[in-house]
């Protein structure tokens, strides 16, 4: 009884909570008429869809620059990335991994330079993270009208320059991941094998760039920086790498994002990309100053569940179409509740 | 006064933190008009006395005291500093506490200012009654002038020499119209001479009028100066309560510091050091509270170099500075190599430790596993306990290495712990201390900085703290430059004790020079000459 107790109180109430709750809809579904394996099918690759963006969020908290609000900054290097490779003509996988590795050398740079910001405003991190977020997607909102794509595909019709706000990615990568050694069961069921297995490839890296040398004098600095600048470590430094990484995962992240989705989102669209994997980061169990893999797997999980079901259940049962309600509401309210909530971190 | 009845009487004063007995069985008593110096080195117990005699609420959160306070006979309990106020107690800190923006004559009626009713008043009461500042100028002035001082009661304090805000803490106390003790904790640390003797040119003016009052300064002299008589603490205990006339700073110094050991016990004749291992010229170090003005010495191979003084006076800035942990300047060779300042990385390199008196705050990862602990510093500086994969492509924490090392000094310290996985919050203040140790020794310094190394922690502890160091002292050949607040630990394992005083180095003895010796350097007479 003991050992269910402190298993219980490890895992949290709050996870515990949500978890029957999602257990809950996936029995109500049936009786409101949705059906369970397409349900499950949209949540597996809902998961998969969204969860390097989550993973981004793991090495600066865990350096102790808190959670990445300005992860448009590594969404935007990855749409650089994304529009470029279309631009040059690549499709398929050379289209999707064109993408990834132009996309590279922008989140580097991007987050370097975004990471010198925030060593300068220590303490505020979060706040200033967001500002620049908001700034760099909206100054991105001019460049893409001016930057010289030519892409018939990708350009406004009747003028022929300035980018789409929405740009399909038929015909190059869609569902490239998705859709590698995909399982299909029935007519409702998917399981998107080559996406979760990039997931898990990311969450793999992230898990061993944390046990790296560098990867533990980053948890050192989030921990104590008085303690890793006695022990010879630059907690400037290494707060800087930690951007630089949630930065290069962020661009990855919305790559891995858009071919799921089938289309890149330009525009305002980045702009309120960093709170569903905030929240979701928060819902699996990480604080401001703490986070591991098992949080961002746990809190994806539970948060996209929710986010797909609870639209869908509650539309059924009450006819109309409120399902971007119920997402703002539910990943708003998560961010309140995790960010209110006292972190345990001894000082 | 015919009154005979002392003014404030304390009776078998016994407190204790957490197990840890601060105060034994203090008794003493005060006569109205009676100056009586309180003496003790740094953790003697008189803070401790005056937050019990102030009321201050840590005392009964943690337990309260044993022992009775009487004021004019009367017993008290004082439940909060405003009950003590009431009583007439007035309290002057070290530290200042005056608004900078507000006026002399503001600073001094704070919160008493006398006022004038206006219509607001009888519409909202009290509190929307404006200040009746004539009066407020006079009974300040008068207050001022109570105190033999030239203040001005326009200025403010912001733009005051620190010694008038000093005079002004004091004449708020005394505009109270029943004070009857006043307690004044270190009021001369921050003057000049010259503002110290305007100051105790008005204690005695103050006493004259009846006022008693609690001096409490390391300034020994002061002391012999102004006191009628003079308390020492020692370890808790009251040592001596006796009459000032007659006695001299140096026999007050030796009670401070304690009794004369026999020092012959010590073997040391078997003793060898090597050349110069650590050389420090005018070093400046910038570690507020601590600051070190200009430190010249030189620690020999093999050799354990022993640093006191008392809080406050630079000793904890010197191993801080050269580890690079704050600005810091001068010269520093290791082994005759110019080492770095203000890169911790580089002080590391070239073969120091340092066991940080700041335990909870840069000695450790609280939230952190112990094996952390202990690794991350040999594992960041030396790149031990990584484990290389794929041909050197990269390298991983190497965890099964973390952890052996991590029980070999659990057992080889005695660390009282779950497991090489417990978070080093959850352990003892000893235990985490020796995990501090453990850190430095993984390092394998040649040479080693331990800063208040006992501090806090049991006897227990202490003792297998202090017989660590001398085993690594004398069986491995580490150098250690160990700094103390504890003279009798510096003198039990040290080879040479240099005391610092205002940034400076005092004078260096040899851990058998007489106590009293010891006790002058501390409180800033260098009467005595240094011998090493």
């Amino acid at each position: 009884m003991n050992k269910l107790k402190t298993a219980v109180a490890d895992f949290g109430w709050p996870r515990i909570i949500i978890f029957f709750f999602v257990v809950a809809l996936f029995v109500a579904a049936p009786l409101v008429g949705v059906r369970v394996d397409g349900a499950l099918s949209d949540v597996l690759s809902r998961f998969g869809q969204n969860g390097i963006l989550v993973l981004a969020l793991v090495p600066m908290v865990q350096a102790g620059a808190g959670l990445n609000f300005g992860l448009p900054v590594g969404i935007i290097a990855g749409l650089l990335g994304g529009t470029l490779s279309m631009q040059f003509g690549l499709s398929g996988w050379a289209g999707f991994l064109g993408a990834v590795g132009i996309s590279l050398p922008f989140a580097v740079l991007f987050g370097w330079a975004y990471g010198l910001l925030l060593n300068k405003v220590k303490g505020e991190e979060m706040t200033i993270a967001m500002y620049v977020g908001f700034s760099m997607v909206t100054f991105f909102a001019i460049l893409w009208l001016l930057l010289p794509y030519s892409s018939p595909n990708m350009v406004w019709g009747y003028s022929g320059t300035g980018l789409r706000t929405t740009i399909t990615l038929d015909g190059y990568w869609t569902k490239i991941l998705n859709d590698f050694l995909a399982i299909r069961i029935g007519r409702f069921f998917v399981f998107p094998t080559g996406l979760l297995a990039f997931f898990a490839a990311a969450t793999g890296t992230m898990w061993l760039f944390l046990r790296s040398k560098t990867g533990t004098a980053m948890t050192a600095v989030g921990s104590n920086p008085d303690f890793a600048r006695a022990g010879g470590v630059s907690s400037d430094r290494m707060r800087l790498v930690s951007v630089v990484v949630s930065t290069v995962f962020g661009a990855v992240g919305i790559l891995v994002y858009q071919q799921s989705y089938g289309f890149i989102q330009l525009y305002q669209a980045p702009l309120y990309m960093a709170f569903p994997a905030v929240a979701a980061i928060l819902l699996g169990g990480a604080s401001v100053n703490k986070a591991s893999m098992v949080n961002v797997l746990v809190g994806t999980f539970l948060f996209q569940a929710i986010l797909t079901m609870t639209p869908n259940v509650i539309n059924s049962v009450l006819q109309t179409d409120m399902s971007e309600v119920i997402r703002i509401v539910i990943s708003n309210g998560m961010i309140i509740y995790a960010l209110t909530r006292k972190t345990k971190v001894s000082k | 006064m015919p009154d005979d009845t002392p003014l404030l009487s304390l009776e078998g004063i016994t407190k204790d933190f957490y197990g840890t007995t601060v105060l034994r069985d203090v008794t003493f008593a005060l006569k109205r008009g009676e100056i009586l110096g309180l003496v003790g080195e740094n953790g003697a117990g008189k803070t401790t006395l005056m937050r019990i005699l102030f009321g201050m609420p840590v005392i009964a959160e943690t337990g309260g005291f044993g022992g009775t306070v009487r004021i004019d006979g009367q017993p008290v309990s004082f439940r909060n500093p405003f009950d003590a106020l009431d009583a007439g107690i007035g309290m002057v800190h070290q530290e200042f506490s005056l608004i900078p923006g507000f006026t002399t004559t503001e600073n001094i009626m704070l919160n008493r200012e006398p006022s004038r009713r206006n219509v607001a008043v009888d519409l909202f009461g009290p509190r929307m009654a404006t200040l009746d500042r004539p009066a407020m100028t006079t009974r300040a002035t008068k207050a001022i002038e109570r105190l033999g001082v030239e203040l001005d009661p326009d200025m403010l304090v912001s733009e005051m020499p620190v010694g008038h805000k000093q005079f002004t803490e004091i004449a708020r106390e005394i505009d109270r119209e029943n004070v009857k003790l006043l307690v004044l904790d270190e009021p001369t640390a921050v003057l000049a001479e010259s503002e110290a003797e305007i100051l105790l040119d008005s204690l005695r003016r103050l006493a004259a009028q009846g006022i008693s009052i609690i001096f409490i300064s390391h300034r020994l002299h002061e002391i012999t100066a102004v006191a009628d008589r003079v308390v020492v603490l020692r370890d808790g205990q009251l040592v001596k309560d006796t009459s000032a006339k007659g006695v001299e700073v140096r026999e007050i110094a030796a009670w401070m510091v304690g009794r004369e050991v026999d020092a012959n016990a010590r073997v040391r004749s078997d003793r060898k050091y090597g050349g110069p291992a650590l050389e420090v010229e005018r070093l400046w170090v910038d570690m507020p509270g601590e600051t070190v003005r200009d430190v010249s010495f030189s620690v020999r191979e093999g050799e354990i170099f022993g640093i006191g003084g008392l809080a406050g006076q630079g000793k904890l800035g010197i191993p801080n500075g050269i580890m690079g942990l704050f600005a810091a300047g001068g010269t520093v060779r290791l082994h005759g190599k110019h080492v770095e300042l203000d890169a911790p990385r580089a002080a590391l390199d070239a073969g120091m430790a340092f066991v940080s008196e700041d335990r909870r705050g840069v000695g450790l990862l609280l939230d952190e596993s112990l094996d952390w602990n202990i690794a991350f510093t040999a594992m960041q500086v030396k790149g031990s306990y990584l484990k290389r994969w794929l041909g050197g492509l990269f390298s991983l924490r190497d965890e099964k290495a973390m952890r052996a090392l991590a029980e070999q000094y659990i057992e080889q310290l005695e660390i009282k712990c779950t497991g090489h996985r417990q978070k080093a919050k959850e352990l003892s203040g000893g235990n985490q201390q020796k995990i501090c140790l453990a850190k430095a020794f993984a390092l394998e310094p040649n040479l080693l900085f331990v800063s208040e190394p006992t501090r806090g922690i049991d006897v227990g502890a202490k003792k297998l703290v202090l017989d660590k160091l001398r085993h690594y002292n004398r069986d491995e050949g580490t150098t250690i430059v160990m700094v103390s607040s504890e003279l009798e630990e510096l003198r039990a394992i040290c080879d040479r004790v240099a005391i610092v005083d205002e940034g400076r180095i005092a004078g260096i003895l040899p851990p058998d020079a007489p106590l009293a010796d010891f006790g002058l350097l501390m409180a800033g007479e260098r009467a005595a000459e240094a011998s090493a």
